[in-house]
């Protein structure tokens, strides 16, 4: 069985054991790495190479990345840095496998290399050695070499970790590349702003002077479909990103509000809510607008569309047909509604990039008075299996999964500020990656 | 009344001065014309209708004349015209027109008054009350139960006095606006509001007002009336509000 098959069974296994007399119990401890010993690995501080003014600061930089990123893959044991020898070998050659498998390290295996900027370059060396293998210790090594910026040394990071996170974690590819999109107040209107999966490097994307809101990005990282407030109602709308301005969608603006729309996985087609019939139903069409159909047909607002990435045949959605918001799917055609929440207000499905999960906010005791929370779960789509990710702590919402599937991404808000957190998808290692102003509504990159 | 009354005035002057220049240019032409023979020509007849001749601003009037044995005709403020004719005329402000026609025979004139009277909107009693305010104060915003959008029975009497004030003002045109509390997703809340305001439009179009009137907006819990987490602020939030489209 690879590691890979190995996570999703555990997760399985995990929400397989909550059985019916459990569901009550909101504090469960289940994750993704039940029975499975983390990899305790540590990452040197590279090693200054030459004596460019820029290098330390550089090297700053990628070190703090390198460690970060593998800390927030979720897949090791990090050695911290305070009980890492205080070597910084550059080179095989210079490197003491004792010294790191030793306690207090302790590291199974350790990264390791060199830095130096020069003529406006910066060059990296880098290693994954495993310490117990002192015959044949290699199992990485890989050389870049960039314009010299900050910017470049944490890309570099990234790469290099996604390298290590990709050979040791069971040949999934790693997230420290991708990029989250979001809705910002800070320029003082909602906008669509981007930043890096850690929250490095947050940028506004659109300038357009009105309520922007549910940013989805295209697979292919080249287009964010959203909504916006325009003089006549809410409309679909896309923004470019290799050529950095807005792009058509036609059909996107007709009639009503038109909004949370949706991406197929091949990229053709998005799904979205609209009013255009007279009641908020969920329409499909092709990315130039043509062949809009409507695929639900029910009284009640139907809305937040989204299509399994795996099959490219199927849709999550919410549904308020019965009254309090709940989550449905669908075949693409709107056959086969299957009601997959039993109760309270759920809403904002997202789909598990292996098709068997969906994770969506939840209030199971949502009422009038009711001291219910808004919390971030998952669920089994086979068995309708269900875990709590987040406890007592403010109004969660807008789960979106990483492409790797192993962490989620979500709004939350605490008091009046809502921010924008990620998590593991065993609610573990929950982070805050905005501060100030209003983010919200977070959408993870395919890849 | 004073302000037809001044307006009167300098029309008046105006008619005068603009009389005296026609007297003098005329008084000059019988001098001339006196010393041909008398050809016993008798003096021009004529006669200038407007219609109506009470109007509201904006609105046209039809001016027609008809002159007997006249060759020169001319309105004041309009110049010269056929001996016989018919213009419409837009006037501003209350006016009185003043034909004159000159004939062989000597000359006649004749004047047809047209009152302008001012628009109703201005002439509602409270000079203090807008047409906005006047809308606001007659037209009331509807309100919901949570995550509900069918119309309360509060919300019924309401919307048949919203009804009855539209019906009686065809002219103005609405934005209905569907409004969220705070609790719950703004996805799904944008979807409910315009729930909300998909039901109070279609209470109104059952009530008799055109839909091509009324236009529809959901703003969800983008546009909070207040932003207290308390059911008093959430009631307030939970609504169909109504506004002049302009």
């Amino acid at each position: 069985m690879s590691c890979r098959r190995k996570l999703a069974f555990s997760l399985v296994l995990s929400l397989t054991s909550l059985a019916s007399p459990m569901r009550a119990q909101d504090w469960v401890h289940a994750g993704t790495n039940l029975g499975n010993a983390k990899i305790r690995i540590a990452a040197a501080d590279f090693k200054p190479a030459t004596t460019d003014p820029q290098t330390p600061t550089l090297k700053a930089v990628f070190d703090a990345t390198l460690f970060n990123d593998l800390t927030n893959a979720g897949l090791f044991d990090m050695v911290s840095k305070s009980f890492s020898p205080q070597a910084s070998p550059g080179s095989p050659q210079e490197i003491n496998l004792a010294q790191w498998a030793a306690d207090p390290a302790n590291a199974a295996m350790v990264a390791f290399g060199s830095l130096s900027v020069a003529n406006g370059r910066i060059q990296v060396y880098g290693w994954l050695f495993d310490t117990h293998n002192t015959v044949n210790p290699q199992i990485l090594g890989k050389q870049y070499n960039e314009v010299a910026s900050e910017e470049m040394a944490r890309t570099i990071a990234h790469r290099f970790a996604d390298e290590i996170i990709y050979r040791l974690g069971g040949g999934i590819n790693g997230i420290a590349e991708t990029k989250i999109y979001f809705i910002s107040s800070r320029s003082g209107s909602k906008e669509v702003w981007a930043m890096d999966y850690d929250g490095q490097n947050q940028h506004q994307i659109t300038h357009l002077g009105t309520i922007s809101i549910s940013p989805r990005v295209s697979p292919d990282n080249t287009r964010i479909a959203f909504a916006s407030l325009e003089s006549k109602g809410w409309a679909i709308r896309m923004y470019s990103l290799e050529i950095g301005r807005m792009v058509t969608f036609p059909g996107g603006a007709t009639g009503g509000a038109n909004q949370s729309p949706s991406w197929a996985p091949e990229g053709n087609r998005i799904a979205f809510s609209s009013s255009r019939s007279g009641d908020p139903e969920i329409w499909v069409a092709n990315l130039d607008g043509s062949n809009m159909h409507r695929i639900t047909f029910f009284a009640g607002p139907d809305v937040a569309p989204t299509w399994n990435p795996k099959t490219g045949t199927q849709i999550a959605w919410v549904s308020g047909r019965t009254g309090l918001p709940q989550i449905y799917i669908m075949d693409q055609e709107g056959a086969n509604i299957q009601r997959m929440t039993d109760g309270g207000y759920a809403v904002s499905p997202s789909w598990s990039p292996n098709g068997q999960f969906l994770t969506f906010s939840w209030n199971r005791k949502y009422g009038p008075g009711a001291p219910g929370g808004q919390d971030i779960y998952i669920m089994d789509i086979a068995s309708k299996r269900w875990l709590q990710l987040t406890h007592d702590a403010g109004n969660n919402d807008f789960p979106s999964w990483s492409p790797d599937g192993r962490h989620i991404v979500f709004q939350r808000k605490l008091g009046t500020h809502t921010e924008i957190w990620t998590m593991l998808s065993d609610g573990t290692q929950q982070q805050q990656l905005t501060h100030g102003g209003t983010n919200m509504m977070p959408n993870w990159s395919w890849k | 009344m004073t302000r037809n009354k001044l307006v009167f005035v300098p029309v008046a002057l105006f008619a005068v001065l603009f009389g005296v220049a026609g007297c003098k240019k005329k008084s000059s032409a019988p001098t001339e014309a006196t010393a041909p023979p008398a050809t016993a020509s008798p003096a021009p007849t004529v006669q200038l209708t407007a219609t109506p001749s009470t109007i509201a601003a904006g609105d046209q009037v039809t001016l027609s004349w008809k002159t007997v044995d006249a060759t020169d005709v001319s309105i004041d403020g309009i110049g010269k015209v056929p001996t016989t004719g018919v213009k419409t005329v837009i006037p501003s402000e209350s006016t009185t027109y003043h034909l004159v026609a000159q004939g062989p025979g000597g000359s006649a004139e004749a004047t047809a008054r047209v009152v302008v009277t001012t628009p109703p909107a201005v002439a509602v009693p409270t000079n203090t009350m807008t047409a906005e305010e006047e809308f606001k104060a007659n037209v009331q915003d509807v309100f919901f139960d949570y995550d509900a959008y069918d119309i309360r029975s509060d919300a019924q009497a309401t919307l048949s006095h919203d009804a009855s004030y539209l019906a009686a003002h065809p002219n103005i045109k609405i934005v209905i606006g569907g409004y969220c509390d705070e609790r719950g997703s703004d996805e799904y809340n944008l979807a409910l509001g315009q729930n909300r305001a998909d039901a109070a439009k279609k209470a109104l179009v059952e009530a008799g007002i055109a839909a091509t009137r009324i236009r529809v907006i959901s703003y969800g819990k983008e546009k909070p009336f207040c932003t207290e987490s308390t059911e008093a602020c959430w009631q307030q939030n939970r609504r169909a509000g109504f506004s002049i489209d302009q």
